[in-house]
């Protein structure tokens, strides 16, 4: 076993994807001989040559339809969108195009497509670069949306996707990238699309999160066990798919929950998995469920954003008023 | 703080114009159907000349006939077509069967003659998914709604089929009005990097629904766009079927040589509305301009043409009409046969596997849709 960071972790497993079948490419803006803004791609046109990785003019709605043309014609596209906050030049090729192909031809053509996306705060980026924009997909029929916390599960959770007859967004959260390292093994292995993780157990209240919040959350865990109190951290991994038995399981379990996001509050995944706890479990809560998100502006200008970014203290304090109802 | 003292040291504008002015509008028959570019004439058989007469007066008597069908209220979405059979149906006539398809919502023609049965096409026209279940074999997709966005798409076909090493093409359809989206100069552009084999065409039928072709762009040609490309372009007559077809036949002999994408202009005209959803041409078009087109209608200067040649008479011509008429009534048959569709067939094609939350609705549907 090896340790590496997420960024070594989503390299490893395009590797493995591109040696294992011939159909994959890769491309996108700079990640050829620059291996991407942040080396995601680092050293594979070197190793699998032009025609299976290369760079494509800046263009993020062109590199969109040549994902959804090259899978009409039998390939496993790989495309990069530099940043998720440039997402929106390429909506309609994603929400528009490729989600609804099976759907729309009937089950003629599908579009085995994995759009990869560094997006997350905390690193002091221009706008537009930051945003966690992931509820846009999720709210979208026809794509699959995962959201890795940790280089583990970012090597299984990619091959997967990668492996997947439907299209994937695969969202990388920016602070994770070189955030701290981990075991992960050097062979192939998969983590199933779907399936929630849970990262730490406990009985008196669940933390259902994602992304980089599971770290917010795992920590926010720790001081509470200094006050007797035993929270099981949900990291989702998959926010659609939501993984309803793990969340619900949890709950049943605990009777407490509390979910935490990056992401504003508004209409946001949180909101989703509140209502899903509500529909299924309510009869098992001691106590309202209680989100903890970002508030209701655009993401801000970088120096707000330390105060702007939910953080473990906003999860301590959400999690007493559940843990003391 | 800018003064203007100097005389300018390049003349911008006559730059432009010696550009503008190689975007020539290129033809072969003229509208009394008399050659007017021998050199250009392609070497078609005459049975090739009559099968693309056959197909033109085929189309248009389905137009006819889909317009009344809408009117009766036995099809639903229709854009009629009449006008454009040159554009349409001599590119198509230019293709090989390997060439992949990625239409507009006027391009259902060129569907239905590259494979696409017309009970399908009727289907799509009411909003059943089979009308999309595009036989194998058949390389089209289903007619692309958003404007434009077939011709990133056609890039990404055109990339594939070269990658594979498959001597075919990737040819799209979008109009005058396309061709001021973002997707279409991505598109271009992209093939364009690539030297990808992919024919790009804009039907400049001189209105987006109501909007003139004037007041889309600056440029005095939609063709000249290909140059910043750095991809040929090239304006047809597309009210003549031969210009057309040589216009595209040797675009795609580029195209499968490696020699890249082009980019084909047709000056052309639709004579109906732009849907049968009510739209009405005599708000935003003058009578006058409809008839000044529909003397350059390409079945009657094909027809004079062929006439001339001793390969086109009345008697064959209704020959096609009652063909065609004949199968419009087996194909409206057909589409009234297929089993109606159910919200729980769309919850089964969403995904290759059915998520749970799916599986959950996909119970309460079939409960519904079984009382």
């Amino acid at each position: 076993m090896a340790q590496m960071t997420m960024i070594q972790a989503i390299t490893d497993a395009l590797r493995t994807e591109l040696r294992n079948d011939p159909k994959t490419l890769i491309f996108g803006e700079d990640v050829g001989v620059n291996g991407g803004v942040f080396r995601a791609t680092e050293g594979l046109q070197k190793e699998f040559g032009e025609d299976r990785v290369f760079d494509t003019p800046l263009a993020e709605s062109g590199i969109g339809g040549l994902s959804i043309g090259l899978a009409l014609t039998g390939f496993r596209p790989i495309p990069e969108i530099q940043f998720f906050g440039f997402v929106f030049e390429v909506m309609d090729s994603i929400a528009g195009q490729m989600s609804r192909m099976r759907y729309r031809s009937g089950g003629r053509y599908h579009m085995p497509i994995t759009v990869r996306s560094p997006f997350g705060g905390g690193v002091h980026t221009p706008e537009l670069h930051s945003d966690s924009l992931e509820g846009l997909m999720a709210q979208t029929p026809g794509l699959k949306v995962v959201v890795p916390s940790t280089p583990y599960d970012a090597k299984g959770l990619l091959i997967s996707a990668i492996r997947d007859n439907d299209p994937v967004i695969f969202l990388e959260h920016l602070k994770l990238y070189r955030a701290f390292r981990q075991e992960v093994p050097e062979e192939e292995y998969t983590i199933p699309i779907g399936k929630a993780d849970i990262k730490r157990e406990g009985k008196d209240l669940s933390i259902i999160t994602y992304g980089a919040m599971v770290h917010e959350s795992l920590k926010a865990a720790d001081e509470l066990a200094k006050e007797g109190y035993s929270v099981e951290v949900v990291d989702l991994r998959t926010i659609m798919p939501l993984d309803i038995e793990t969340i619900i399981a949890s709950v049943e379990k605990t009777g407490r929950a509390i979910v935490v996001q990056e992401a504003q509050k508004q209409a946001g995944i949180a909101a989703n998995v509140v209502a899903e706890i509500n529909d299924r479990a309510i009869l098992s809560l001691e106590a309202p469920v209680l989100r903890v998100a970002a508030p209701d502006t655009v993401y801000p200008f970088s120096q707000a954003e330390s105060v702007w970014l939910p953080n473990y203290k906003d999860v301590i304090e959400t999690a007493k008023k559940v843990l003391t109802f | 703080m800018a003064s203007k003292t100097q005389k300018a040291p390049l003349d911008v504008k006559k730059s432009l114009q010696t550009a503008e002015e190689q975007f020539q509008t290129f033809q072969i028959l003229n509208e009394e159907g008399e050659v007017v570019n021998e050199a250009a004439m392609p070497n078609l058989t005459d049975e090739q000349l009559q099968e693309l007469m056959r197909r033109m007066v085929y189309t248009r008597i389905l137009d006819q006939r889909s317009i009344s069908l809408n009117r009766q209220g036995r099809l639903g979405f229709y854009a009629p077509t009449a006008g454009q059979e040159a554009s349409q149906l001599a590119s198509q006539f230019a293709l090989e069967k390997e060439d992949f398809i990625l239409p507009g919502y006027r391009d259902v023609p060129q569907l239905i003659w590259h494979g696409l049965p017309l009970y399908q096409a009727f289907l799509f026209s009411r909003g059943h998914y089979h009308g999309n279940q595009i036989p194998e074999g058949v390389n089209v997709l289903s007619p692309q709604i958003i404007i434009g966005a077939q011709y990133v798409q056609a890039a990404g076909v055109a990339l594939g089929l070269k990658k594979n090493g498959t001597k075919a093409v990737a040819i799209t359809y979008t109009g005058d009005g396309g061709a001021s989206q973002g997707d279409f100069y991505e598109g271009i552009n992209f093939a364009g990097a690539f030297k990808a084999p992919a024919i790009f065409i804009v039907q400049n039928n001189r209105f987006a629904i109501s909007t003139p072709v004037e007041k889309q762009s600056a440029a005095k040609t939609i063709a000249q766009k290909a140059m910043a490309a750095g991809i040929p372009g090239i304006q047809v007559d597309g009210m003549d079927p031969l210009a057309v077809y040589v216009a595209v036949r040797d675009a795609r002999e580029r195209a499968i040589n490696g020699e890249g994408p082009t980019l084909i202009e047709t000056l052309t005209y639709r004579y109906g509305p732009h849907t049968m959803a009510g739209d009405d041409p005599t708000r935003y078009r003058s009578a006058d301009l409809d008839n000044e087109w529909e003397k350059k209608d390409p079945l009657v200067r094909f027809r004079k043409f062929l006439e001339k040649k001793g390969l086109w008479s009345e008697e064959l011509e209704n020959e096609v009409i009652e063909q065609a008429k004949e199968d419009i009534k087996e194909a409206i048959k057909k589409a009234d046969e297929t089993p109606k569709q159910k919200v729980t067939d769309l919850m089964s094609i969403m995904f290759e596997e059915m998520p749970h939350y799916l599986k959950e609705q996909y119970e309460i549907y079939k409960a519904k849709e079984s009382k």
